[in-house]
């Protein structure tokens, strides 16, 4: 039985080296030189407005995600039309598919030159603005919501459904009533996921928004921008309002997430 | 080979699953361990199997004490109530499983695997998976994989219980067809006990962790040892201490002897048989069977008032 | 963009009736090719319009390359590892038991929760010049390996785990009788079950190991030819003002990132194959 024993260590003590010491250094980080410069370093105007912004962002960006989430779900579950498998695939892509490049592809289609530079000059900005980075941040965090509602649908079936409409429920209301209470918690946990997608968001927001300090700076450009100013103090308390924000996630997953994952 | 347990007894937690519970298996016997759900009847078959180990007791194959060894060392075949089919192998890959992992040399494992599905009756299905087989195929594929190692016991947790009445029908004639041939010490579980009845030679009923009682079906039946067991191997009246089978009640259409009046509450044709539901004038509700004829002959129907009598009665000694 | 041509089921499930569906897909339909499909065309658009010997030129310029050649590499070996790895912690997880499992369990997302930001500042602290235990992986390609080690956890763990759980256990019952060993079971009847759920599960690793940046930006170092991956590259490049080079080697990132997508769909389809 020495195997089982061997394994189960194996396997914690990676986790361990992995992940809870490195979380654990961002605290002991930021607070060894005591508490006040830490705090200033996350209460200063710069630092304010990137978490600002960030929230900005996230409060745009999630709910976007979870209405056409929603849509998009039923879309693909309850109705065949030509076209489904590319709905899918596009869907999973962002899964996929480098930060960066999808901020890149955002700064040609939006830049001088491209096909929506245009609106630029009619005093429309995108990038290096509030619109692009949100426009970033929805696509790389599309498909939450999404995945986690087409299993529940597709799961429950229809049955209900048409049991309120022989019931004389209109289509409206049967979504209302049957359908939306279903998913509910499928659309919590989709929530979340995306929630902390949005505000982890790096690579794409990078590219997209020129990093230009106190105006285009997120919480996570603002940790880069404080740490290759050599304020690693700085960077190590932003660093803790995001790693908290990660643990309530993560805590929030656990608490959401459905039945067939382990308890 | 037989099966002897000697006073084993398990827990889960608090829960006691056998306690004290002895038992002799016959070399050659086709023995149905039977009782209700939560009896402890398939940790019974599990403990003789070697996948739980008793807190307290022994098992021994033959005379070899193996009570505390695994299952792959103890040559039993065993065949699971939901199949356990190995879906990602095909149907005679499952059946050489055995004889595989013994390191058999290919030649042998291709003939007994062909041997073994002539037997079972499935040669042509060979190449194909479990899930394009039906219940019945594949349980008859699981007991061809169980049979290829040559087991000196064959163990069956409620094999059937997955199937629909039909295909159990079947499955039973043909498993006590099988047994006649391959004589193997066989063990099934249950709780069906018309099931029990039907194909064991040999039942032990058991109930709460407890063996009941250890017969023939014929003593079983005639001779049962207390209430739980009359009630459960077929229908019974109880009344008040004394338990009466509804085809040992007798009616009449005028009273005769020592008989209580009763009335036809419903009469209920189940083919051959007629079961008619009474109610006694004390209120006492009763069950009684009859032919067709008998049935006939009272021109028995709803309202009717009757005599009851019990020709044949048992009381249990508390 | 609209889908006239859409045909709805009727009877089975037109919840938001007709109409309204039809409305309702079209929306839905415009938002994803607005945010994800009018982006992308608009790239590959880009790396065509120079022609292709101009893309070909991009994509094979020797830092381009190696920037390639690393990033394909180290996505390969990290995949590699988390396949082993992942499959441990996720047997661990479901077939174990000890006290503080919820915790370890709830611990494997925290590399999806973490802005990749965090984690790369993290590592770099812990084992680049700083680092209290004495080790110095900054600007190194271990580093590299390091952080996308991290980024990569979640996905072969959660991919098994619940296959692992649904596993038929009288599965093995079954072998153990038969008289197979612990390793046999493992071996013949456990692990081709799982294999589909693990190679999906890395098929995510690796497409997330090679697009990854912010937890690399760091700790790497972006050496050319040494430390550079492709989506520093790129950065590179769009800083450098040369979309040409930064738009070929999206494309080619791109590509990759649909050919994982289609292997996941093949996956999934064999994963079902063999169901009841």
């Amino acid at each position: 039985m020495i195997g089982r024993y061997v394994l189960r260590f194996g396997a914690l003590g990676y986790l361990a080296f992995l992940l809870l010491i490195p979380v654990g250094l961002i605290f002991y980080r930021t607070f060894e030189h005591g508490f006040q410069p830490a705090w200033e370093a996350v209460t200063n105007p710069q630092a304010l407005h990137a978490l600002w912004l960030t929230l900005i962002i996230a409060a745009i960006a999630v709910p976007a995600n979870t209405l056409f989430g929603v849509v998009l779900a039923i879309a693909l579950v309850r109705h065949r039309f030509p076209g489904r498998g590319l709905v899918n695939a596009v869907v999973d892509l962002p899964l996929a598919l480098s930060p960066v490049v999808v901020g890149f592809s955002l700064y040609l289609l939006y830049g001088t030159g491209g096909w929506l530079g245009g609106l630029s000059e009619h005093g429309i900005k995108i990038l290096f603005a509030l619109p692009g980075m949100t426009l970033a941040t929805i696509f790389v965090s599309l498909p939450f919501v999404v995945r986690e509602v087409v299993p529940v649908l597709r799961e429950i079936g229809t049955d209900q459904e048409q049991a309120a409409e022989t019931l004389g429920a209109a289509p409206f209301t049967t979504f209302r009533r049957i359908t939306l209470p279903a998913i509910r918690w499928a659309v919590c946990y989709g929530v979340v996921l995306t929630t902390a997608r949005v505000i982890g968001e790096f690579g794409a927001v990078s590219i997209v928004s020129g990093r230009i300090e106190g105006k285009t700076e997120t919480l996570p450009l603002y940790v880069q921008s404080q740490f290759e100013g050599f304020n690693t103090t700085g960077a190590f308390a932003a660093s803790v309002v995001l790693a908290l924000i990660a643990l309530t996630t993560v805590l929030a997953m656990r608490i959401f997430r459905p039945k067939e994952g382990v308890a | 080979m037989g099966i002897t347990v000697v006073e084993v007894t398990k827990q889960f937690g608090d829960f006691v699953a056998l306690d004290d519970v002895s038992v002799a298996i016959p070399e050659g016997s086709l023995t149905a361990l039977l009782g209700p759900s939560g009896s402890g009847k398939s940790t019974l078959l599990r403990v003789i199997a070697g996948l739980e180990e008793p807190d307290r007791g022994q098992v021994l194959l033959g005379d070899d004490d193996v009570t505390h060894q695994p299952a792959r060392a103890r040559g039993v075949g065993m065949v699971f109530q939901h199949y356990a089919a190995f879906k990602h192998m095909t149907v005679w890959e499952n059946v050489a499983f055995g004889l595989k992992v013994r390191k058999r040399p290919k030649d042998e494992i291709r003939t007994r695997v062909h041997e073994l599905l002539e037997l079972v009756q499935l040669e042509g299905l060979a190449k194909r998976y479990p899930a394009q087989l039906s219940g019945g195929q594949r349980q008859r594929m699981a007991l061809a994989r169980a049979l290829a190692v040559d087991p000196e016991v064959l163990l069956l947790d409620e094999p059937f219980g997955a199937l629909d009445a039909r295909v159990r029908k079947e499955l039973r004639a043909w498993l006590r067809r099988l047994h006649d041939e391959v004589h193997v010490t066989t063990i099934i579980v249950t709780h069906d006990q018309e099931e029990a009845m039907e194909v064991a030679g040999q039942i032990v009923v058991i109930n709460q962790g407890r063996v009941e009682q250890v017969g023939t079906p014929r003593e079983l039946y005639d001779s049962p040892a207390n209430e739980f067991v009359m009630s459960f191997v077929g229908p019974v009246n109880k009344i008040g201490d004394t338990f009466v089978r509804p085809r040992d009640i007798s009616l009449t259409l005028e009273p005769e002897g020592e008989c209580a009046e009763a009335m036809v509450e419903r009469v209920v044709h189940l083919g051959f048989e007629v079961r008619a539901e009474l109610v006694r004038h004390d209120g006492q509700h009763l069950i009684a069977q009859l032919t067709q004829e008998e049935a006939q002959a009272l021109e028995l129907e709803r309202g009717l008032i009757v005599y009851v009598r019990p020709s044949r009665q048992t009381v249990f000694t508390r | 963009m609209a889908s006239n041509a859409a045909v709805s089921v009727r009877a089975p499930g037109a919840v938001l009736g007709r109409a309204g569906g039809a409305l309702a897909r079209g929306i839905a339909v415009c938002y994803l090719s607005l945010i994800v499909l009018v982006p992308l065309a608009a790239l590959i658009w880009s790396s065509r319009s120079q022609g292709v010997q101009s893309f070909w030129d991009e994509v094979t310029k020797p830092e381009a390359l190696a920037a390639l050649k690393l990033t394909l590499g180290a996505a390969l070996l990290v995949a590699a590892f988390n396949a082993v790895t992942g499959t441990a912690i996720a047997w661990v997880l479901v077939r174990d038991s000890f006290r503080g499992k919820g915790f370890f369990n709830a611990v494997i997302d925290l590399p999806f929760a973490l802005p990749t930001i965090v984690a790369g500042l993290v590592l770099l602290e812990l084992y680049g010049p700083n680092s209290p235990f004495g080790v110095d992986l900054a600007f190194q390609r271990a580093g590299l390996v390091l952080a996308l080690l991290f980024v990569t956890l979640p996905f072969v763990v959660r991919a098994v785990q619940p296959v692992l759980l649904e596993l038929d256990q009288e599965m093995e019952e079954a072998a153990e009788s038969l008289g197979a060993g612990r390793i046999a079971v493992f071996r013949r009847i456990v692990f081709p079950n799982l294999l589909p759920a693990i190679l999906s599960g890395v098929a995510l690793a690796f497409a997330r190991a090679v697009g990854e940046f912010g937890s690399v930006v760091l700790i790497s170092g972006n050496i050319p030819f040494k430390t550079e991956v492709s989506s520093v590259y790129i950065a590179g490049q769009v800083e450098s003002d040369n979309p040409a080079g930064a738009a070929a080697v999206s494309v080619v990132l791109l590509l990759i990132s649909l050919g994982v997508l289609l292997l996941i769909g093949a996956f999934r389809h064999w994963r079902t194959q063999h169901d009841r």
